[in-house]
């Protein structure tokens, strides 16, 4: 695994054409990335890199640095317990604890059967509704351990459709029409915009 | 004080649907756009001017002020929101983002219109699946009605929003890591001057970033009028203001109030706020501000909500995040776990903040298994002494950002104020050499309010 796919591919390329400089697309399109493969697969870097007439290294240099991005295949689950502060006050550690028991494994592992992995996680503001955690990204506001345990039930049972594998962020895409988008502001450009003047833009007096 | 002013921007957070357009034209959505766009650009500017609207990312700037510094016909200028709530105990972005996407939106075609700005880039933090699901579909709802992109309600004021993701980096919050993250770099904060992105940001271009809740109220103020926004709060501190109280409170929660009037007292004891200390127990100490501050104790709690007196009073209100401990906590753990946090968060760029922070947490982890020194509370101090000279507030700053300085907040606090937990855990009585300056727990000027 993988370049992108033939339809990721054109995706990829949608989301480029939203930015001044294509080196901008990195991060978007290392998310495409492992929403494709649940993980940022080397081969995926290269065709970011090709895509955006950069070198793999320098994706990869990009991508090391942000947490989300996994260079191993993790669980099909992400489970973040916040440990920060407010939620350390509040039983996050003690959530954390639960978690590690109830799959068996500590923070930063996978269960066996490879569908959740666990870590511990700085603030993911909801710091008013502690205990908390996120599946993939979904919040869990003041979960307590046997609410816990019920989402792993239906995590494994398969009743959480709302939940996608881990790697797919948003479920709802930005999609700009070409008719109606304004383009993009080339920084080589240097024109003042066309309403930046004395008069307003809307005429109507009325409403 | 308690005041019956009504919420500007947590207005619709009780439907259901708040986060249709549906809603949101129901309920006086898009019409500061309108507004805006009956007057010329420049006059839209003044309005925010005459609001007085700080910033509410953490450093509290005047957002009509930063507006002004764009240099003269240097084009295109960009406007970057900054979505990456992620200071512990900061919690009011994500809540905006979710239930009213299209305020947030409306906020940037406002600031788009009025300083002139060609493009716009909303980053989003990475770990908020739902806030960036609820933008993408306001932001295509709003595309197919006509009020984003090109000859936005029939004018020829044309801008495109683009939905940007994070990954999972708090230092990207600061407004130049932001930057170079929406670059395809990695997150790293630029080295000062220039001071301004508005001078020089994105793509070496001028660039206004701005925190997702002072856009939220631009749309408010184009429909008012900056008056009735600076009728409300304080002198230096206007218009209404989001606060998460976390914590040991009976009732954590997130409240918009009258900025700079509301009290620390009121939103921590009063019923319609928090309703005081969980378990009827008394207050230990309160962070005002978000874990960059300093902490607070009794003697501050009827000090207002107010920039200035918290600043003088030595904490500032950052990021609006208010997090409670009471008279149990264990001060040194929770000391270290804000730490902790800084030295995860450490970009590496400057070695007074990547050193420092990882054995700043190191030392506390080591008291806190028992292995602790007696000499670990002078090392302590001596290191955030290296990170931020003369441990002082506001902070010096031997950094390039000034996440390092955060870090010393907590330890200056937890050591200035409770030496002789650190001592519990050491199992000795502790010679403190180091003189701190210790503002963080001066007794605060009498309340102006
Ligand atoms: C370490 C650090 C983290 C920050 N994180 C955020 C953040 O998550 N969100 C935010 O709006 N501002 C954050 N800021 C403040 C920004 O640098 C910047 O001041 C702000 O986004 C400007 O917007 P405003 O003037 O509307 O407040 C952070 C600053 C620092 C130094
Ligand atoms: S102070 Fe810390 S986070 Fe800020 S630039 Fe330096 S190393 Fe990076
Ligand atoms: S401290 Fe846990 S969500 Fe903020």
């Amino acid at each position: 695994m993988a370049r992108f796919t033939a339809d990721n591919e054109e995706l990829a390329r949608e989301i480029i054409s939203r930015y001044p400089v294509l080196k901008s697309a990195t991060i978007p399109l290392c998310h495409l990335a492992q929403e494709q493969d649940g993980h940022l697969a080397e081969d995926a870097m290269e065709h970011i890199a090709e895509l955006l007439g950069l070198t793999a290294a320098e994706v990869l240099g990009t991508a090391s640095f942000y947490e989300m991005f996994k260079r191993e295949p993790v669980g099909k689950y992400v489970i973040n317990v916040c440990t920060s502060i407010a939620c350390f006050l509040n039983g996050g550690d003690e959530l954390l604890e639960h978690a590690e028991e109830h799959l068996g494994t500590k923070a930063g592992g996978t269960t066996d059967d490879g569908l959740f992995t666990i870590e511990g996680y700085e603030c993911i503001a909801a710091c008013t509704e502690a205990p908390c955690l996120q599946v993939n990204y979904r919040y869990f506001h003041k979960i307590s351990n046997d609410e816990f345990d019920r989402v792993i039930d239906d995590l494994r049972s398969g009743r959480r459709t709302d939940i996608p594998p881990h790697g797919t962020l948003a479920l709802i895409r930005q999609h700009i029409e070409a008719d109606r988008s304004a383009g993009v502001a080339s920084p080589g450009g240097a024109e003042q915009p066309v309403w930046l003047r004395d008069t307003p833009a809307l005429q109507d007096q009325s409403g | 004080m308690i005041t019956d002013a009504q919420p500007i921007i947590t207005t619709r957070f009780g439907y259901d649907d708040s986060h249709t357009l549906e809603r949101f034209l129901a309920t006086g959505g898009y019409e500061g756009l309108r507004a805006a766009l009956r007057k010329p650009p420049q006059q839209v500017a003044d309005e925010v001017k005459t609001a007085s609207l700080l910033g509410r990312g953490g450093a509290g700037f005047p957002a009509g002020v930063k507006w002004g510094f764009p240099p003269a016909n240097v084009w295109p200028r960009y406007l970057v929101v900054n979505g990456d709530e992620s200071e512990p105990g900061t919690y009011k972005d994500r809540m905006l983002m979710e239930r009213d996407p299209h305020q947030l939106i409306e906020g940037c075609l406002i600031a788009c219109y009025a300083v002139g700005l060609s493009q716009a880039f909303l980053y989003v933090r990475g770990e908020m699946a739902l806030a960036q699901e609820r933008i993408a579909g306001a932001l295509n709802e709003a595309y197919a009605a006509g009020y984003i992109g090109k000859n936005i309600l029939g004018t020829d004021f044309s801008v495109d929003i683009v939905l940007h993701w994070g990954a999972g980096a708090y230092i990207v919050g600061e407004e130049t890591g932001l930057i170079e993250s929406l670059e395809g770099n990695r997150g790293m904060p630029r080295l000062k001057p220039p001071y301004f992105p508005a001078v020089l940001g994105l793509y070496n271009k001028p660039t206004i970033v701005n925190n997702v809740e002072t856009l939220a109220n631009l749309p408010f103020i184009a429909r008012n009028g900056g008056d009735a926004f600076a009728k409300l709060g304080a002198e230096t501190s206007k218009g209404m203001r989001m606060f998460a109280v976390s914590g040991h409170v009976n009732k954590p929660g997130v409240y918009e109030v009258e900025f700079g009037v509301t009290t620390f007292r009121d939103l921590i004891e009063a019923p319609i706020y928090c309703g005081g200390v969980r378990g009827g127990k008394k207050l230990k100490a309160f962070i005002p501000g978000g874990a960059s501050a300093p902490w607070f104790y009794e003697e501050h709690l009827d000090l207002p909500l107010e920039k200035a007196t918290v600043d003088k009073a030595g904490s500032m209100l950052g990021s609006g995040a208010i997090v409670v401990m009471d008279e149990d906590t264990d001060i040194v753990r929770a000391c270290h776990r804000i730490v902790r946090f800084f030295a995860k968060e450490s970009c590496g760029k400057c070695t007074p903040c990547r050193e420092g922070t990882s054995w700043l947490e190191k030392i506390l982890q080591r008291i806190i298994e028992g292995y602790g020194r007696p000499e670990d509370v002078d090392l302590l101090l001596d290191v955030c002494d290296n990170i931020s000279p003369g441990i002082n507030w506001p902070p010096r700053q031997t950094t390039i950002c000034p996440l390092g300085p955060s870090a010393v907040s907590p330890i200056a606090s937890a050591v200035g104020r409770f030496r002789h937990e650190f001592e519990a855990y050491i199992g000795a009585p502790v010679e403190t050499t180091v003189q701190m300056n210790g503002l963080a727990y001066q007794a605060p000027e009498p309340a102006s309010a």
